[in-house]
């Protein structure tokens, strides 16, 4: 049976891991590589760097971070941030990089997924999308729409129906995070996760606002989520991939088993 | 120093096979043309994506014989996901027809709860292989396709290696003489990973040794 995936997230910006809300009160938090390795050998199930400066001149930063963690850390390695076209895209996959997040660039011309899957196949290719609740009168469901630019701009658009819109081009995967849970630690926000769920037949993976291993478990059994992503809880090593991983099996969850740690 | 050619025949992430034969103690050359295979003791296919973009780019490198004659000399090969559906007849992915030397298809998984099948899951082997030395028998390995080979023939209960279970069983490893297939990526699948790269090197070496 396959198992739910536990994914920690490194936020990346001038060759450095940094923590903080996303995009403020940035703090150093080491080396991506030396990071994911870690991570790896606690039994991260896959890691995701998400280039959080996305500037033109971090590019070659970031595919030689993304080639020295693949040397190192023999798991699955996402990333994301700033890719805008397919040929940006091969260079990060040639670099180690066994999927790529899409996420602005593919809400401004969507046709870029189709590209991007027609040539490197869908399993490569994940649409990222930052949701925002929108106020609804009561007693209406409730409804979000996707943020852009690390959620600093609005974009009117649905965000379920843009996660169909990119399953319809194309994207393996989803990477769906809630901007009003990121960082605050309120737990994900499970009625988003289960309107995306609901809707396509790729895997979603949950991120935005986990503060404990109970709210990983919501995410499975309520959000019907495949796979588990989360980041300052990992970096300020207030929970473990282990500790996460003990709760999601005492749920009845499916995991891959962390390695056992040599002495 | 056992030499193990991995064929380069498109976009996709290599860096991770590479590093993983090194780390297995395996001399490794990128295969790009023909003459690349000439000393190697073992040839590795990789791949991700469809079939018929990677038959097209193999053809065009002229590699399609020389990986066709390797397997019917017996000598030691490993595809991997892609690579590994790409020894049979032909996919319904896109239709391609691929390199026929095992009979069967490869086809979109049945029942299968979410498409594609990303993570890891247990590879359940139906007989021992030296392939999996060291492995325990339901050992997790990571996997990313949505379509995976249905051996035919006579001899298909004998090639499917190993099955694994996503909302039904499909072959998840074929083994064939000294041809063998994964369809999960061993590059990725941690130090259970390795050890499957290495027992391919230790094969390669024996081969030839």
């Amino acid at each position: 049976m396959l198992s739910v995936r536990v994914i920690p997230c490194l936020d990346v910006a001038g060759g450095r891991v940094v923590k903080g809300t996303r995009f403020v009160d940035l703090v150093d938090a080491g080396d991506p590589a030396e990071l994911a390795e870690r991570y790896a050998g606690e039994g991260a199930d896959e890691i995701v760097f998400l280039d959080i400066s996305a500037a033109p001149e971090g590019r070659a930063t970031l595919r030689d971070i993304v080639e020295r963690t693949a040397r190192r850390a023999f798991v699955p390695l996402t990333v994301g941030g700033g890719v805008r076209t397919p040929s940006e895209m091969r260079d990060v996959l040639r670099a180690g990089a066994d999927k790529v997040s899409l996420n602005t660039a593919a809400v401004a011309a969507p046709d870029l997924v189709r590209r991007c899957a027609r040539r490197f196949g869908s399993q490569a290719v994940v649409v990222a999308i930052d949701a925002r609740r929108i106020g609804r009168p009561p007693g209406e469901p409730a409804a979000w729409e996707v943020v852009v630019k690390g959620g600093r701009e609005a974009t009117g658009i649905d965000a379920v129906t843009w996660a169909e819109q990119a399953v319809g081009l194309g994207a393996g995967e989803l990477l769906v995070t809630s901007i009003d849970r990121d960082g605050t630690q309120q737990g994900y926000d499970t009625a988003l996760l289960r309107a995306i769920t609901d809707r396509v037949p790729v895997p979603v993976v949950a991120s935005g606002g986990a503060a404990g291993p109970p709210d990983f478990v919501t995410a499975v059994v309520e959000g019907h989520a495949s796979a588990v992503l989360a980041a300052s809880i990992f970096h300020h090593r207030r929970h473990s991939i282990a500790s996460v991983k003990a709760a999601m099996a005492a749920a009845g969850i499916p995991i891959r088993p962390v390695p056992e740690v040599a002495p | 120093m056992t030499r193990i050619a991995v064929v380069d025949y498109g976009a996709g992430n290599l860096v991770s096979i590479d590093q993983a034969l090194r780390v297995a103690g395996a001399d490794v050359v990128l295969a790009r043309a023909e003459a690349d295979l000439g000393g190697a003791d073992g040839l590795v296919v990789p791949g991700v994506g469809a079939a018929r973009p990677a038959m097209d780019r193999l053809r065009r490198r002229g590699l399609v014989e020389p990986i066709r004659r390797w397997i019917a000399a017996d000598r030691p090969f490993l595809g991997i996901c892609l690579g590994m559906q790409l020894l049979f007849d032909g996919s319904d992915e896109d239709g391609a027809l691929t390199l026929g030397v095992l009979p069967g298809r490869t086809v979109r998984l049945v029942d299968a709860p979410r498409l594609p099948h990303i993570g890891w899951n247990a590879v359940r082997r139906r007989r021992p292989h030296a392939l999996f030395a060291d492995v325990a028998t339901d050992a997790p390995f990571y996997f990313v396709h949505s379509y995976a080979p249905v051996p035919a023939g006579p001899a298909s209960a004998d090639v499917a290696l190993a099955v694994t279970d996503h909302g039904a069983d499909f072959v998840s490893a074929v083994a064939c003489g000294r041809l063998a297939g994964v369809q999960f990526h061993p590059e990725r699948s941690g130090r259970d990973g390795l050890v499957v790269l290495a027992n391919f090197v230790s094969l390669a070496t024996r081969a030839t040794g």
